[in-house]
């Protein structure tokens, strides 16, 4: 039976992990090897990196941190923010990233999607997918959540899986470090939608906002940062907690 | 011992390599290469495969005489070989990803779409499942059943004869995940990926 994958993630800022795990024995906090191996060690599924570097001038920083993570990581390695183009995807994955998760320049430029799943394959393309709800819909942002491009989050999600994606990386806004739990109702809408799998992020505040992505939200993967980086639960906690509420976890 | 990484722009072999030098540390001397001659002199090959059937069976067309010097490895010298993912599919006589494409034809079989039952089942088939493992393979030692191992594919390898296959998981069906047949070896999914257990496959077809 397949398995609900954990997927840590980690922000990433001028090549240093920033807001990593807080454990006190660590030599450097920033070193993405060392927190890497820390998450896979725990169990992690998949470890997220998303690149947060403000200037493009430290752009190349994150080529560097992948470079070097990817050669002890034996788990999953997905890498976003800040991807523009078919080059910028050709070189991450050169550097060892397994998947890129693609977000501003999905919408953009959705031609960016379609080429790169022809030309990598569908299986290291994800599409992040950053919505906020008006009303009854969810409206797509870009640029970080900073510009609301009006477009249906629902709608943009069929043509991403029709334009070759191979995952889903599904963000509430209004959710977002809030620690009140995924939007369950986007989660589910979404994934009853697409037949490509779902992975819910935004809003993980305890345990049982994971199992509820998975069991209410339909989720194949749920990604969270804040209860992780901060030490108040392990993968392993959250795997065990999640295989008591019967949720099929890689033990 | 050279353990030879046949590098045809199939996609991303970067895990691929890392995993085999982790693995090899200096013991073993790591070559990722298109060079015929290399390959040849190597005493293991290594086929890795990402995207589709049809591309990767494209690139390995492209160039000049690898089909060939593969057989000769695989088939005439029956030296150890080991395909992941498409890399373990090309082995069929056909593939029907995109169109019906050959295949290298090693094991008689076909590569079809998961039957994924009307929607029931999403796919890509992607994340970890548990192995089945139904013979005794040479790469599976010291691997326990039910081991977890790290998937990512829409189509599976269709073998005709059944004994070649030496695990299954379990997605919509039983699907072959690794075949074993003399000399050669192949997993669909991805051991690179597969955390300690899928470096311990890889030292196992090193330690061949």
């Amino acid at each position: 039976m397949l398995k609900n994958r954990i997927i840590p993630c980690l922000d990433v800022k001028n090549g240093r992990v920033v807001k990593g795990i807080n454990f006190v024995d660590l030599k450097d906090a920033g070193d993405p090897v060392e927190q890497a191996n820390i998450y896979s060690d725990g169990g992690a599924d998949e470890i997220c990196f998303l690149d947060i570097t403000a200037s493009n001038e430290n752009r190349n920083t994150i080529y560097e941190v992948v470079e070097k993570t990817s050669k002890k990581c034996f788990v999953p390695l997905t890498v976003g923010g800040g991807i523009r183009s078919v080059d910028d995807i050709n070189r991450l994955l050169n550097c060892g990233a397994d998947k890129v998760s693609i977000n501003t320049a999905a919408v953009q430029n959705p031609e960016v999607v379609a080429e790169s799943s022809k030309k990598f394959g569908s299986q290291c393309i994800v599409v992040a997918i950053d919505a906020k709800k008006n009303f009854d819909n969810w409206e797509i942002f870009t640029h970080g959540g900073r510009n609301n491009t009006g477009i249906d989050a629902i709608k943009f999600a069929e043509k991403m899986e029709n334009s070759g994606a191979g995952e889903l990386l599904v963000t509430s806004m209004d959710r977002d470090g809030t620690q009140v739990g995924y939007d369950i109702e986007l989660m589910s809408k979404i994934s009853s939608r697409v037949n490509i799998p779902v992975i819910a992020s935004g809003g993980v505040g305890n345990l049982d906002h994971l199992v509820d992505g998975i069991k209410l939200g339909n989720a194949s993967a749920v990604l969270a940062a804040s209860i992780f980086h901060y030490g108040k639960h392990s993968v392993k906690e959250a795997k065990e907690y999640l295989d008591s509420k019967g949720i099929p976890v890689r033990i | 011992m050279n353990v030879t990484i046949v590098d045809y722009n199939s996609g991303n072999i970067s895990s691929v390599i890392n995993s085999f030098k982790e693995v090899a540390k200096d013991k073993v001397n790591i070559e990722v290469t298109s060079d015929l001659n290399k390959i040849k002199s190597s005493d293991k090959i290594v086929l890795p495969g990402q995207g589709s059937f049809k591309s990767c069976f494209d690139a390995l067309n492209s160039i000049n005489g690898l089909v060939e010097t593969l057989n000769e490895f695989a088939i005439t010298n029956k030296k150890p070989l080991l395909g992941i993912c498409v890399g373990l599919q090309m082995f069929a006589d056909l593939g029907y990803e995109e169109t019906e494409t050959k295949g290298l034809g090693w094991i008689s079989g076909k590569v079809s779409k998961i039957n994924n039952q009307n929607n029931k089942f999403k796919l890509p088939h992607i994340g970890w499942n548990e192995i089945s493992i139904v013979k005794e393979s040479k790469i599976f030692k010291d691997i326990e059943d039910k081991s977890h191992m790290y998937f990512v594919h829409s189509y599976e390898f269709v073998p005709e004869d059944k004994s070649v296959i030496s695990a299954t998981t379990d997605y919509s069906s039983n699907i072959v995940c690794s075949v074993e047949k003399e000399n050669i070896f192949g997993t669909q999914f991805h051991p690179e990926k597969s955390d300690k257990i899928g470096l311990k496959i890889i030292a196992n077809f090193i330690n061949l």
